[in-house]
């Protein structure tokens, strides 16, 4: 199970720009850390945020190392019509996490 | 301030701050005069505003993910029939409340005083007949943060029981007590020197209300024995291991000398 | 006596000119890394100075985790907006940090990260609009060290 935090409006009105952040918990590893008995800490990193409304992508990141650990992000949309909205992380290996919220959208 | 520019400025920097903890350690007297309780302050009060509104704003503080964590494992039993957290103790919105502002307590069944998280470990191994997550373990740690929350902007309230009252003896003798090569005690920085600076850092006063805390130091969350083993590291002294009794009679003096400050888990400090 | 003011000034001159021409060539050259990085983004573009902005604290307590964000001065319309933000640094082992893919529906181009900064160093954001342009911001952040040893 992903750990993530989403902070969104859960309504809006149509046309209004809303502000969505996100905090997924990840070590974001840059692979330049030894641990206790000295052996190197392998690199892992979220390499890729999207976020999807209305079935599309409305927002993405391409991540590296210097992203700060719990990887946080904030970025607006346009308020168009109720629905689900997607976030979704994955990492360098392919591997991929989501958690949606639902937005309700008024005229 | 002084800005890291090369890892020869960063060694010349850390060789400043131990001839600095020397003068301390040379200058200042053997035991400390405390601080009057008109001029305590939060760490909060004095780090920077970047990091201050970190912890103002719970969707920017990363120690809410423990949290999210601690709550889940609040509500899941440990699959042997015996109940969860929640089995017991309900909503710890409610039934956690002002708990964590009292904490180390004495503990009757044992005739020792127990802090927040080892009677957590105390309530797995005997209520849920399950392995306790380790000290310092990320489960024990969320679930610490999740209960120290429910007592938020409450004020310190350390336990009462006179049988802590040896307990928070020893634990002022050890934080007024030169250790280490550099032969310092927590007193001389935390007391004698607070809000001078250390290097780039300020000192602060060492207070106990943000515990469990997201340090960006460790870009994670960890409990106040760590945070005063790594002290003991600062100083070259040999830190005492997760759970020492010597680290909860600590525990229990820092709670006392918190009184005044509101408690502020999970908070976050550079 | 009075003959030796005018050398004296002469000297002080040379070393104002020198420590000014060592600051500029300072900012002006990025490490050759970052300059890389920023090459493979923009093609070779032109870049100019401008419509971006990044909002980070001049001074951090502690590089592990740096509250960034960046804005583009743009209407974000199907016509004017902002299709990519890249964020560069100058002194980290790599000089990427992200790409942001913004796009009309963004309705404003802002976005708010948190970084990484091993040392005391420039950033620099670069926009690129639909139309190809490319826009610039730059920054120094000075990251202080901690006093004492952590594990």
């Amino acid at each position: 199970m992903a750990t993530a935090l989403l902070y969104m409006p859960k309504t809006a009105r149509r046309g209004e720009v809303i502000t969505l952040k996100a905090v997924f918990s990840h070590p974001m590893e840059t692979g330049y850390r030894r641990d206790v008995a000295g052996k190197p800490i392998l690199r892992d990193i979220i390499t890729t945020f999207t976020c999807r409304y209305e079935g599309v992508e409305v927002f993405r990141a391409d991540f590296h190392a210097a992203i700060a650990a719990n990887p946080f992000i904030s970025f607006t949309t346009v308020a168009t019509s109720s629905g689900q909205v997607i976030f979704t992380w994955t990492d360098g290996a392919g591997k991929s996490w989501s958690e949606t919220a639902q937005l309700s959208v008024s005229a | 301030m002084i800005p890291v520019m090369s890892s020869t400025v960063r060694w010349a920097a850390s060789q400043l701050v131990v001839s600095t903890l020397l003068m301390i350690a040379a200058v200042e007297i053997a035991f400390s005069q405390g601080i009057p309780s008109g001029e305590l302050r939060s760490g909060f009060d004095t780090m920077g505003p970047e990091t201050q509104g970190m912890q103002r704003d719970d969707t920017r503080n990363p120690a809410m993910l423990w949290v999210l964590e601690g709550s889940r494992h609040w509500t899941t039993d440990p699959g042997n029939g015996k109940p969860a957290c929640s089995g017991c103790h309900g909503d710890a919105p409610q039934s956690m409340k002002g708990v964590a502002i009292r904490y180390p307590v004495h503990d009757p069944s044992t005739g020792k005083p127990v802090d927040l998280a080892g009677r957590i470990q105390q309530c797995q191994s005997i209520r849920q007949d399950a392995a306790a997550n380790p000290r310092e373990s990320r489960p024990l740690l969320a679930l610490s943060a999740y209960v120290a929350l429910q007592s938020r902007s409450m004020r310190i309230d350390p336990s009462a029981d006179e049988r802590l009252a040896p307990a928070r003896e020893s634990g002022r003798q050890l934080f007024t007590t030169r250790v280490g090569q550099l032969n310092l005690s927590c007193a001389q920085c935390h007391d004698d020197n607070r809000g001078k600076r250390l290097g780039g850092s300020l000192i602060p006063q060492g207070h106990s209300n943000g515990y469990p805390l997201y340090r960006l130091e460790w870009q994670g969350v960890g409990s106040l024995q760590r945070r005063i083993r790594n002290c003991l590291t600062g100083v070259r002294a040999e830190p005492y291991t997760y759970g020492d009794s010597a680290l909860i009679d600590l525990e229990i003096y820092l709670r006392e000398r918190a009184v005044g400050l509101m408690m502020e888990a999970p908070a976050v400090r550079p | 006596m009075t003959s030796r003011h005018p050398d004296r000034r002469n000297v002080i001159v040379s070393l104002a000119t020198g420590a000014v021409l060592a600051m500029t060539s300072g900012i002006r050259a990025e490490t050759a890394d970052m300059e890389a990085a920023i090459r493979s983004f923009t093609k070779g573009g032109l870049i100019q100075t401008g419509k971006v902005k990044i909002d980070i604290s001049p001074l951090v307590e502690n590089g592990n985790s740096v509250s960034c964000g960046v804005g583009v001065d743009s209407p974000m319309t199907a016509a004017n907006f902002v299709r990519r933000i890249a964020l560069f640094n100058e002194k980290n082992p790599q000089p990427d940090i992200a790409v942001f893919h913004l796009n009309p529906r963004c309705g404003e181009a802002r976005v708010d990260t948190r970084i990484r900064l091993a040392t005391t160093q420039h950033l620099v954001a670069i926009a690129e609009m639909n139309d190809g342009s490319l826009w610039s911001d730059r920054i120094e952040v000075i990251v202080t060290i901690a006093a004492c040893l952590e594990e």
